[in-house]
Formats: C-alpha cells, structure tokens, sequence
C-alpha cells in the first residue's frame, strides 16, 4: 500500500478507522463531509487538525458532540491559516525542547470557501509566506452556505445566492469566480492539486501528497451543497463528476509550480470530444435556473467561453495543446 | 433546555466537547432510506466511500457490507452512485 | 526589602525590558507583528533570536489577528507564549482576545498603551487596553521599566495558575516608558526560570471518557473551541468570571512571592497606595503619570498638604473591595483617566472606581479628569491644579464639574 503512490483499494480505505465519525449534523446529501472522511482516510500518523468556522466546523462540534477522532482546534473563521501556524510552530519547538514525543505530526487545516477565499486568505496566504509544514484543505461549496447561503469570492459566474439574486434587473452574481488555486501555485509553494469527492482514490492520494510534502500544500476539493445550489441530495457526488467532465472544475496537480494534469481531465484532453458542455452541469442546479430564460442566454454562452477559455489556458500549462476548434 | 444539562461548576473549563458524535443518532432524519438488492450488489465498497455519513460500513470479519440505519440521513447518495443500480431508495 | 537573590542593573528602556524578560521566562512560541511604539520589543526579541540567545519559535505573522490566532494555537498544544501590541493592533486583534480568554489559553501580552485613530496617532494613552477590558485578560499596568521587567515575569505564573488560566496583558505607557532608558534590576537567568516555571496543564474531560492535560495532544485527542448553543454557553463564561476572582487572590501571592526574591513591592500586587493612610485629597490613576503624582505629593506634604495617591496596577479583575477600602476615609478624589469612554460621562476608571464607592459607608466626593489622550504631556503643575480643585471640592463641599480636561485648549 503506498498511498502517494495510488497503490490502495476501495478495501483499504474501507478498512482505515474514521476519524471523521457519523453523529454530525451536516445537511443529508453534503459532499463535504465525505471530502472530510476521505482527507483523513490519507492521514499517515498522529495528526491534529484545525478548522475555520463554517459549515463542517459547526456540524461536526455542537456541544458536547464532537465528530473529530482527532485532536482538533477551531478559533475563528480567518483563523485556519494563522492556527496551523501556531501549531505547527508549537509542535517543532517543544519537539526540539525535548517536551513532547520526538515523532511526525501532521498539521491539517480545513476552510471552506468563505474562510479561504475571503475572509481567510491572508492568514492562508501568510501562513504559505513563512513555509509552515501543513496540508491546507479547501472545501468549495461555493458560497457562505453556513450563514444561509451568501455569496462568496468562490460563487461562479451567474450563480444566484442570497446576496447576489437572481432578480428581474441583477441575473445572479455577476463576478467570476477567483481562481484560488492558481494564486497558491503564484505562491511558489511546494503542491497545490485540486480534486473532486467522486474521483476518490484521485482525492485521497493528493491529501496523502500534501501531507508527505515538506512545507506548505494546499488542495482545492470540489464540493457540491444541494441546499444552496438547490440540486438533489442524491446527485452531491455525481455533481462533482460532471464538474470534471465539463471542465468547469479540471483536475490537477502543480509540485513545486510545474502543473500537470491528473487523469480524469487528461482523459478529456486526449479526447476533446469527451468534454461536456456546460449547460447539462448548470441544468442540474436550480441556483443556475434564471439562466435558461432568452433574456440571460448570454451568460451561458458567456460561462461556456470562459469554461473553454480557462481550459485552454490549464492545458498550456501542463504543456498539452488545447484543440483547434472548442468543445461545443 | 433540557433539566439534564450540566452547571458551571461540573463541566471542564473551556468548551471542551466530552460526548462522541458517534452517539447522536441522525438516522430519525430521514424520509427515504436505502435497501440494497444483495444479489445486484458486487461489494465494491463505492458506497462505503461516498457517504457522507459513514453509515455504511465493510464488515471485515462477515466479508458484507452493513447499513447503519441510525445515522443514515436518506441522501440518497449511495443509491445514485452504485454502479450496479443494488440500491433503491424507498419511503420509510 | 532586601533582595534574596543576586541582580544586575542594566541600562533598559521598557520595550527592552519586555523583550528580555520574554527571553528570561523560556517562551516557547513568539507570534507578533510590530507597531510602533512596540516595534523594540519584536526587533529586540528577533536579535536574540538570530544570534541562538533564546530557544523559542518566532512567527512573524502578517497581521496582529493572525499572531494572536497563532499564539492561542500555539498555547493549545501546550506551549508558553507571548506576542506584543498596540493600538490599532490590539483593536485588529479584538476578536481573537475574547477567543482567547474563552479558549482559557494563558497567553502573555505587552501593551505599548498607545491611542487609537483617527486621527491617527502614535503616542501613549490607554485608549488601546481600556477599550478590551471586557475581554476576559488580566489586565495590569506599569509605573516604570522596573515594574515593566517585574510584571512580565509574573505575567507567566498568573496566566498559568491552575485556578486562573486566563491571558494576561502588562501595560506600558507608549514613548514614556517603552522608549525611556532608565536603571532596570534584572535576575539572573536561573533564579527566572526557577521563578517562571515550567507551565502545567489543567485537566479535561475528553470525548473519549478520559481526564487529561488540556492540550492538542494525538495521545488524548479532544475537540477545543466547539459551538455552545444556549443551553451552555453561558455557563462557560461564569467560568471565566470566577477565574478573574480568584485572580485577585493569586495575582497578590505571586506578587508576595515575587517581592521575598527580589525585595520589591508594588503595594500588594493588585494596588499602591503612597501616602494614602491620612491623606484628604487623592489622586487616583494608573501608569506612569503616577510617577509624577507622586513627585507632587512629596512637596504637597512638605507644606502640610495632606495628598495622597491611589495607584491601579490591576486594574482587570478590578480590585474593588480594596479600592473601596483605600479611598473611604479621604474627602476628595479625583480619579486621572487616560481614556475616554465617549458619551459616558467620563472615563473607564472614573466609572469603576465611583462603582467601587457606592456602598460604602462614607463616600468621598469623586471627580473625573480626562489627561494625556494621543500623548499629551501632564506636568507636575497640572497636577498641583488638579490637588488644588480637591481642596476647593473639599472646603466648599461642592463640585461644579464631574467630568474635567487636563491640558485640553479650549
């Protein structure tokens, strides 16, 4: 078994204990918890695990529950960045002092996108500046879903949440959504990767990379929220595919800045025809529901050319040619 | 409130959680829940992985899987995901 | 008092004198970002950093929130640490002070007091500490660079006191003392670390059913910082408020531990009375404009004046009781604050110290001065001003204004 390497089954993970147990009370349906589930199947060894306030921190420690098996800390929502600093420094010093046990422990931080994007990117972003030993998890639901389902830096392009409606003169927000991973590759920072929970063995092994590298890493995980994005409970998962497989949300790796493509993208690279077009994902939701009427067609044509755009731009990176004609 | 909740003085200082999740049962959550057809089913363990819940589980030492129906919240994910269609959902 | 214990005088302002009791006192993590007038205290600490003199992880953070965020992280794991601040630092950090004090980390912190914009300014007043007195930190304040050094040391042992465990903030009056040389008695490295300490853990119920050390530990994992709802959140803050009363017994232990090493006193602990016993006007203040007080009650009492001085040097948990005690007897008070509480008839201690004296069985008459807010200087003459508007309120039995300025142009 060589979890970085790939070499594990569905049986192996089956048979690693939980450390994120049942009993919390995330929405039925979520993706994050079952990107949490899987992040910490990839632990190696002790770890301690810190989170942003949002909604996996809230669901998972309600007094007196708590569905952490690991030591955990929560401080406050622009703190998952500056905790596992603290941590990390805590940990190296009283290791060297003789203090506490001389073995390995990891640091992992989880956020989502509202302490990530937002509110939480300068701690991320310092904590990245000093070199800190920690695996940074994002788990992108895409809005403040937690408060009742705000817009954040990380809602797409069109999409409606409850502070960037979709109304009769506004058609849902009208920013892009900011490309956080490419600003942590900006960081020159040792891995940054981004995964989706259905490609599961593919998420699994790049938290277990993040964990192993040394120094700061930082995973980018798609996860789909049926109550804000007014999507079925049952589909959470199969969402995150169809992110893949449209391009909306590619697979990828950057160590040490040198990009390269993981599998389930590069699939569609080497088979341009295999790529979606966006509108089958964006039917799927109804926060995207206002952009099938005439009058906003546009904004699909729009998310479309910014898809391939963005697409285009990913596969120069990781030294592919993008096709001659785009996916239609 | 419930009469059972402790005072100042019993609990340890600074919110320290003393109750496992593992005890609050999510299952009444639901309205639908899975019922997995055994000879359809190839042990692939896909819903194992997937669930949000951890409330299916592989059971090692009865090589079968197991649904805790006390935790399954009815999401339907398991369902929607198993690549040999072995799991219906169906109202409670 | 006679010291028990061999010490050297050296040369320090208090910003120094903060950085080397920091490196006497075997801090673990230093998490902090500069700002003036602290900015000594970080680039004193980084020197000793750089040159091996100190065994101690330093964060340079890239905000005051994020050092705080740090330091209380830090703390969880069981490390001792320490950042500094001011101002608009402390005011950045504000949430995080109230998160820590909840989290029940013993972190130590040095305040350069220093004014809060805007206007911007970066000279001393106590605006920046006044405005976190309801954070839940142990909050004291310094005369000199002494009690600076003094006040650190004993900074790690309150905060860490099994039936405290709350953050402690030491504050230094901006420029006045953070940038003043002055004589500064130091001990030496073995007798503070014996002082000082290694730190102990209280015990906690975990999850898993076990009573351990609070800390992140993957030995005994346990969750830190939950959601408490309604049905326990305040009972966790009644928590707090009785470790800040058992901090008024076990900051004056310390002290009185402290003052047999060293044989100094800063009355005991909590306030300083000089010449107080008899006296019928009072000045009541904190920081280093008692200093100055004090100066003017010596000439005051050479000419049959009977002044006398009140001084906080606790001033979080307010010593109540005690301040009651102290004042009972005089006629007139005036209690100096180097704050102001807009829109509340006066400054923080004004209110709590008149809240102090409303039971008590005789009450003098109390009066508010406002003083030295962004940096203005108060001078000797100002004060004799202020002993002779007590004697005024004390002869004709009347006060005409409750809330006054020092040295405000009008």
């Amino acid at each position: 078994m060589s979890f970085a390497e790939g070499k594990f089954t569905a049986k192996d993970i089956a048979e690693k204990p939980e450390l994120f147990l049942s009993g919390h009370r995330a929405c039925a349906g979520c993706a994050a918890p079952t990107v949490l589930r899987l992040v910490m199947k990839a632990t190696r060894g002790p770890t301690i695990v810190t989170n942003a306030t949002g909604c996996m921190e809230v669901s998972s420690t309600i007094y007196p529950y708590t569905s952490w098996a690991t030591p955990w800390l929560h401080t406050a929502f622009e703190t998952a960045g500056s905790n596992a600093s603290g941590i990390e420094a805590a940990l190296k010093i009283l290791r060297k002092k003789g203090r506490i046990k001389d073995e390995q422990v990891d640091v992992i931080a989880f956020a989502g996108d509202g302490g990530t994007y937002d509110i939480g990117i300068q701690a991320l972003s310092g904590a990245v500046e000093r070199g800190h030993d920690f695996l940074y998890v994002l788990y992108d639901n895409e809005a403040y879903m937690n408060t009742g389902i705000q817009r954040s830096g990380g809602t797409p392009l069109g999409a409606s949440t409850t502070t960037s409606q979709a109304g009769s003169v506004v058609p849902g927000k009208t920013e892009r959504k900011k490309p956080i991973a490419d600003i942590m590759v900006a960081h020159e920072m040792p891995y940054v990767a981004t995964a989706a929970p259905y490609y599961w063995k593919d998420l699994i092994q790049k938290a277990r990379k993040g964990i192993e590298v040394n120094g700061p890493a930082f995973l980018h995980v798609y996860a789909p929220c049926p109550r804000g994005w007014r999507s079925d409970t049952s589909k959470s998962i199969e969402l995150s595919r169809l992110a893949v497989e449209t391009c909306i949300f590619p697979l990828w790796e950057a160590v040490n800045g040198e990009f390269q493509l993981s599998i389930p993208s590069k699939v569609i690279a080497l088979a341009p025809q295999k790529k979606k077009p966006v509108k089958g994902y964006l039917q799927t939701q109804g926060r995207f529901r206002h952009l099938f009427t005439p009058k906003n067609e546009k904004i699909l044509d729009e998310i479309q050319k910014q898809t391939d755009r963005s697409w285009n731009k990913l596969l120069k990176k990781c030294g592919m040619t993008p096709p001659a004609k785009t996916a239609a | 409130m419930s009469s059972k909740d402790k005072g100042w003085r019993e609990i340890s200082p600074a919110g320290v959680c003393w109750k496992s999740s593992g005890t609050y049962l999510t299952g009444d959550w639901k309205t639908y829940t899975p019922v997995r057809d055994t000879e359809k089913c190839t042990k692939c363990l896909l819903c194992t992985i997937y669930c949000p819940d951890g409330a299916i589980h592989w059971k090692k030492d009865k090589g079968d899987i197991e649904f805790d129906l006390s935790f399954c919240k009815g999401c339907g994910i398991c369902a929607n995901e198993c690549p040999t269609k072995a799991i219906t959902m169906k109202i409670e | 008092m006679k010291s028990a214990v061999k010490q050297e005088v050296h040369g320090l302002n208090g910003d120094e004198a903060v950085a080397l009791a920091v490196k006497q006192a075997d801090v673990d993590v230093v998490a902090a970002y500069p700002i003036t007038p602290q900015t000594i205290i970080v680039e004193k600490f980084s020197e000793y950093v750089a040159s091996g003199e100190v065994n101690t992880e330093y964060v340079c953070t890239e905000s005051e929130h994020s050092a705080m965020a740090a330091c209380l992280a830090a703390s969880a794991v069981g490390a001792r640490t320490f950042t500094a601040t001011a101002s608009a630092g402390m005011a950045l950090m504000h949430e995080m002070l109230f998160v820590t004090s909840g989290c029940r980390a013993p972190v130590v912190m040095a305040v350069a007091n220093r004014a809060l914009s805007a206007p911007l300014n970066i000279h001393g007043d106590h605006s920046d500490s006044m405005a976190e007195r309801d954070s839940g930190w142990i909050q004291m304040y310094a005369e000199n660079a002494q009690e600076v050094y003094d006040s650190m040391l004993q900074a790690f042992r309150i905060a860490e006191h099994l039936d405290v465990q709350l953050p402690v903030m030491v504050g230094l009056d901006g420029f006045t003392l953070s940038h003043t040389l002055e004589n500064v008695q130091v001990m030496l490295d073995d007798v503070v670390s014996r002082f000082v300490g290694t730190r102990q853990l209280p015990n906690v119920v975990t999850h898993e059913g076990k009573t351990v050390p609070y800390k992140l530990d993957p030995a005994n994992p346990m969750t830190m910082g939950p959601v408490a709802l309604q049905n326990y959140y305040f009972e966790f803050k009644r928590q707090q408020e009785e470790a800040m009363q058992n901090a008024l017994r076990i900051i004056q232990q310390i002290h009185d531990e402290y003052a047999e090493l060293t044989g100094r006193r800063y009355g005991d602990g909590l306030l300083e009375q000089y010449q107080l016993d008899d006296a019928e006007i009072a000045i009541v203040c904190a920081g280093s404009t008692a200093g100055t007080v004090k100066t003017v009650i010596d000439d005051l009492r050479a000419g049959g004046i009977k002044a006398g001085l009140l001084r906080i040097r606790t001033f979080r948990p307010f010593p109540a009781i005690q301040i009651a005690k102290s004042l009972e007897k005089a006629k007139a008070v005036a209690v100096m604050d180097k704050s102001i509480s807009f829109g509340g008839n006066g400054g923080a201690l004004f209110h709590e110290t008149r809240h102090a004296l409303y039971d008590a069985h005789t009450r003098p008459y109390m009066v508010n001065y406002v003083y030295g807010l962004g940096g203005r200087d108060v001078s000797p003459s100002q004060i004799r001003g202020i002993y002779e508007d007590l004697r005024k309120i004390m002869q004709t039995k009347h006060v005409d204004e409750l809330v006054k300025y020092v040295g405000l142009r009008e």
